[in-house]
C-alpha cells in the first residue's frame, strides 16, 4: 500500500493542492459529525430508492450501494487531460466499428487479425453493411479508467455496449449538495446534473431522417429483475422519455411502434439496455421474452435508431481490448492519450516467452473469460497453481493476456470511525451524438471498502463517492 | 434439370390470433449452376411484404398482419433451372470471409463426443480437406439415421448426436460441428430437394452444408443421403445454423391452439413445347 499514489497525498505525504479544501475540512470536522452525516446519507438513499439487484442472491433483490461521503476530487487539469483522451479514444471506437461493419481495413492491414473479430461471438453479422445515423455506433460510452502515479491514467476497460452507473453518479452529487453544502461553498464543483439533458440531445440528435422535427425516444429496459432497472426508471424519469417493455413497443410496416392509451405512436429512437442477444427474437434468440419481434428489420431498414447500436461489443471485447492504442493511431493517426494497461498477447511468441518467464508477478486472464473467472493472480498463487496455469497457457496460448498487477491510486475514505484510503477507479460517461461528444465533467468512482482490496465491483462490496471537477 | 417448387403453410388457430409478424427466408437466388426462372410468394394476410437482404446475402421478406386472423397461408412457387457442379457453389453471394464460418454457435457447439469423431473420420493428411470432408459426409450419415421422431427445431448437435437420429437439420449440425473442430470453415444450407423415385410431395423443406476447401471454395455435401449436392438440389438461404437460415421465423400474439399444416412439392418441370 505505501507505494500507491494516493489522491489526497501523493506518494510523498503531502496534501496536493486540489486537496488542500477538503484536508482543511476533513480536520475541522468532528467524527461523530461525519458518521452522523453517513447515517443520513444511508437513509437518503433508502428514501430515494436507489438499489441494485445482486444476481444469485436469493434472500434480497435490492441492495443498497455503500455510498462514501469523501469526495474524489479532480482538478480541472488533470480533467482536461483525460476529457481529450475520452474523446479521441471513443471517436476512434466509433471509426473502428464503422470500418469492422464495413470496409475493414483495419484487417486488410494486418493490424487486427481477421479470426478475433470473425470468430468472435460480439461480432455481429446482421451488422455488416449496415449504416447507422451519422456513423455512430456507441452513443454512450463508459470507460473505466484508474491511476497509477500522479500523471498515469490508464484505461482499464471499455464499456460500449449498455454501461450503467450514471444514475449513481447524479445521486451522489444531489446528496453531498444536500449534505454538505458547507464543503461545496468551499470548492467551484463543475455541474453534474445536466447529463439527463445532454443525453437526451445526443439521442435526439441521432435520429433517422424518417423522424419528425422532435423525435420521440424511449428508453427499452429488460424489466425489473434486471440489474440495473432502477437506473432505467431513474434516467427515463429524468429524461422525461417513457420507460418500456419490449411488449411495450411493436413493429409494424416495418415501423417501430409504442402501445399508448391513444392508440400506436411512433417510436424513432430507442435507447436501449437490453443486450443484443434478447433484442429481436426473430434475429437473435428466439427465446428472448424482452424484446421486440421485427425490430432488427426496422433498425436494417433505417427507421428506428439503437443507441447503442448492435453489435457494438467487438470495440470492448477482452481480446480486442490491446489493440486499442494501434485502433487510436489507425484511424486517427495520432498518439493515443490515454494508455492501456501494458498488455502481452500469449498467441504472440515473443509475449508468450515473456509471459511463462514472469509468470509470479502478472496477472493473466482468460481473452473469453468474465468475472473474474479462469483467472491468474501471479503474486497471490502458490507454486502449485502457478505450474497448472503454466501448462493451461501452454496448451493454449491464444487463450491468454497477461497484465502487470497494478498499483490503483487511492482515496481517502470513510471506514469504521475513520479516514483510510482506499483503492479507487473512475468510469466518466462518453456521449457522442450527430456532431458532438459530450462528457458530464467526472464520472462514477467506485471504491474498493476493504483495506488492500482492488475489487471495486458493486457486486462484490464496492462502494461509490461523488467525483468533483474543479471550475477552475 | 428444371425443378418446379411449391412450399405452402397453413396456421389454423382455434381462437384468432391478434397478430402475426414472420420473417421469410424463402427465396432462392441464382448462381453458377442455378438460374431462378421464375418465383413468388403469396401471402394469405391483406399486409405488405418488406423485402430485404440479411447478412449472408439471403433474401428476407417480412410482413406482420393486425387483423385478427384464424387462418394464415404463405405459399411459395417457383421454378429452377439447376446443374451439376459436382457440389461446387461458384457466383454465390459472399459478405464474409470463410473464417466467420468457424464460429460455433449454440446448435452446432462440438462436444467431447463429437470432437472425437470428427478426429477418427479426419484424413492423416491435414492438407486433404476434401478427402476429410468425404470421409465426415459418410461418418455423419452412418452415425446418425435419419429419424422424424426425436428431435425438433432446437435440438443441438450433441442431441442429435448422442441419440443418433435425427431429420436433415440434425445431420447438417452434426456435420458443421465436426467440420469447424477441425479447422473447416461450413455453414447451413436451406433448401428443396428433388427426389429421384418420382415422389414429390415431401413434409419440409431440405437441409444441408457447405464447407470451404482451399483449392475449389465452397463445396456442398448433405449428409443425409452422403452425397455432394448435384442439379437435383435447389439452394435458397445459408447461415451459421439451423436459426440463421431458417425458412420462417415468427411470432404471433394471442391465437389459442395453433395447428400447421405444410406441404412441400419438389417436381421435375417438363419444358413446354410451343406449337
Amino acid at each position: 500500500m505505501a507505494d500507491c499514489f494516493d489522491e489526497m497525498r501523493g506518494v510523498d505525504g503531502a496534501i496536493r493542492p486540489a486537496y488542500a479544501g477538503l484536508d482543511a475540512w476533513l480536520r475541522d470536522l468532528s467524527p461523530d459529525l461525519l458518521d452522523q452525516r453517513c447515517q443520513e446519507a444511508e437513509l437518503l438513499f433508502r428514501r430515494i430508492g436507489i438499489t441494485f439487484a445482486v444476481y444469485g442472491e436469493a434472500e434480497s433483490t435490492e441492495r443498497l450501494i455503500p455510498f462514501d461521503v469523501i469526495p474524489r476530487i479532480l482538478s480541472s487539469a488533470e480533467w482536461s487531460l483525460l476529457q481529450r483522451g475520452l474523446t479521441q479514444r471513443v471517436k476512434a471506437i466509433n471509426m473502428y466499428l464503422k470500418d469492422i461493419y464495413g470496409r475493414r481495413e483495419i484487417l486488410k492491414a494486418g493490424i487486427i487479425p481477421e479470426d478475433l473479430v470473425f470468430q468472435n461471438q460480439v461480432f455481429r453479422p446482421e451488422m455488416n453493411a449496415q449504416k447507422v445515423p451519422h456513423d455512430v455506433y456507441v452513443h454512450i460510452a463508459g470507460i473505466d479508467i484508474v491511476r497509477v502515479d500522479h500523471k498515469t491514467f490508464y484505461v482499464l476497460e471499455d464499456n460500449a455496449r449498455t454501461p450503467s452507473g450514471v444514475s449513481y453518479m447524479l445521486e451522489n452529487r444531489e446528496i453531498m449538495m444536500r449534505l454538505f453544502p458547507d464543503l461545496f461553498s468551499r470548492y467551484r464543483v463543475a455541474p453534474v446534473e445536466n447529463y439527463p439533458d445532454e443525453l437526451l440531445a445526443t439521442l435526439k440528435s441521432v435520429a433517422p431522417e424518417t423522424a419528425a422535427a422532435d423525435p420521440t425516444v424511449v428508453l427499452l429496459s429488460p424489466g425489473i429483475y434486471n440489474s440495473a432497472y432502477f437506473e432505467h426508471s431513474f434516467l427515463a424519469d429524468k429524461l422525461g422519455i417513457e420507460l418500456v417493455e419490449g411488449r411495450d413497443l411493436l413493429v409494424k410496416g416495418g415501423v417501430v411502434y409504442m402501445r399508448t392509451t391513444e392508440g400506436p405512436k411512433r417510436v424513432d429512437v430507442i435507447y436501449r439496455r437490453v443486450d443484443d442477444d434478447f433484442l429481436d427474437p426473430l434475429a437473435f434468440r428466439p427465446d428472448s421474452t424482452l424484446g421486440v419481434p421485427g425490430l432488427m428489420s426496422a433498425y436494417q431498414a433505417g427507421q428506428v435508431t439503437l443507441a447503442n447500436a448492435v453489435g457494438t461489443g467487438i470495440a470492448d471485447d477482452k481480446a480486442i481490448y490491446s489493440y486499442m492504442p494501434d485502433i487510436v493511431k489507425f484511424y486517427l493517426a495520432e498518439e493515443p492519450i490515454l494508455q492501456n494497461v501494458p498488455t502481452w498477447r500469449c498467441r504472440e511468441p515473443e509475449h508468450l516467452t515473456y509471459v511463462l518467464e514472469h509468470l509470479a508477478e502478472l496477472v493473466v486472464k482468460e481473452v473469453h473469460g468474465s468475472g473474474g473467472y479462469g483467472m491468474l493472480i501471479g503474486p497471490m498463487a502458490d507454486k502449485g497453481k502457478l505450474a497448472a496455469f503454466r501448462t493451461r497457457i501452454e496448451a493454449d496460448p491464444k487463450n491468454y493476456i497477461a497484465q502487470p498487477t497494478l498499483a490503483l491510486s487511492t482515496c481517502p475514505t470513510w471506514v469504521e470511525r475513520g479516514v483510510a484510503p482506499r483503492h479507487i477507479d473512475l468510469r466518466p460517461f462518453v456521449l457522442t451524438g450527430r456532431d458532438t461528444v459530450r462528457i458530464v465533467p467526472g464520472g462514477l468512482t467506485r471504491v474498493a471498502l476493504q483495506r488492500g482490496s482492488l475489487v471495486v465491483n458493486s457486486s462484490q462490496g464496492g462502494g461509490t463517492k461523488d467525483t468533483w471537477v474543479l471550475d477552475t | 434439370m428444371r425443378i418446379r417448387v411449391s412450399h405452402q403453410t397453413v396456421y389454423h388457430y382455434d381462437s384468432p390470433a391478434s397478430r402475426v409478424i414472420q420473417i421469410l427466408r424463402i427465396t432462392p437466388r441464382s448462381h453458377d449452376g442455378q438460374h431462378v426462372v421464375r418465383w413468388r410468394i403469396d401471402v394469405s394476410a391483406d399486409c405488405r411484404l418488406t423485402t430485404q437482404e440479411d447478412a449472408f446475402g439471403n433474401i428476407t421478406h417480412a410482413f406482420s398482419d393486425d387483423v385478427p386472423t384464424d387462418r394464415l397461408e404463405v405459399l411459395v412457387e417457383g421454378e429452377v433451372e439447376t446443374q451439376d457442379t459436382g457440389g461446387v457453389v461458384r457466383g454465390a453471394i459472399e459478405r464474409f470471409p470463410s473464417s466467420l464460418y468457424l464460429r460455433e454457435t449454440e446448435l452446432t457447439r462440438a462436444d467431447p463426443a463429437i470432437l472425437a469423431f470428427a478426429r477418427s473420420v479426419a484424413h492423416a493428411d491435414p492438407d486433404d480437406t476434401i478427402g476429410t470432408l468425404h470421409a465426415l459426409v459418410r461418418g455423419v450419415y452412418s452415425e446418425v439415421t435419419f429419424d422424424t421422431d426425436p428431435t425438433h427445431v432446437t435440438t443441438t448437435a450433441s442431441e442429435a448426436f448422442s441419440l443418433h437420429r435425427g431429420v436433415c437439420q440434425d445431420l447438417a449440425h452434426v456435420f458443421i460441428a465436426a467440420a469447424r473442430s477441425l479447422g473447416i470453415p461450413s455453414r447451413y444450407v436451406s433448401g428443396y430437394y428433388w427426389r429421384s423415385d418420382g415422389i414429390t410431395a415431401q413434409d419440409a423443406g431440405h437441409a444441408w452444408v457447405e464447407s470451404f476447401v482451399p483449392s475449389l471454395g465452397w463445396v456442398a455435401f448433405d449428409p443425409t443421403h452422403a452425397m455432394c449436392a448435384n442439379d437435383a438440389y435447389v439452394r435458397v438461404a445459408i447461415g451459421l445454423d439451423y436459426l440463421g437460415a431458417a425458412p420462417v421465423r415468427g411470432t404471433r400474439f394471442g391465437g389459442v391452439g395453433e395447428t400447421l399444416e405444410v406441404a412441400v412439392n419438389v417436381a421435375q418441370a417438363f419444358q413446354q413445347i410451343q406449337s
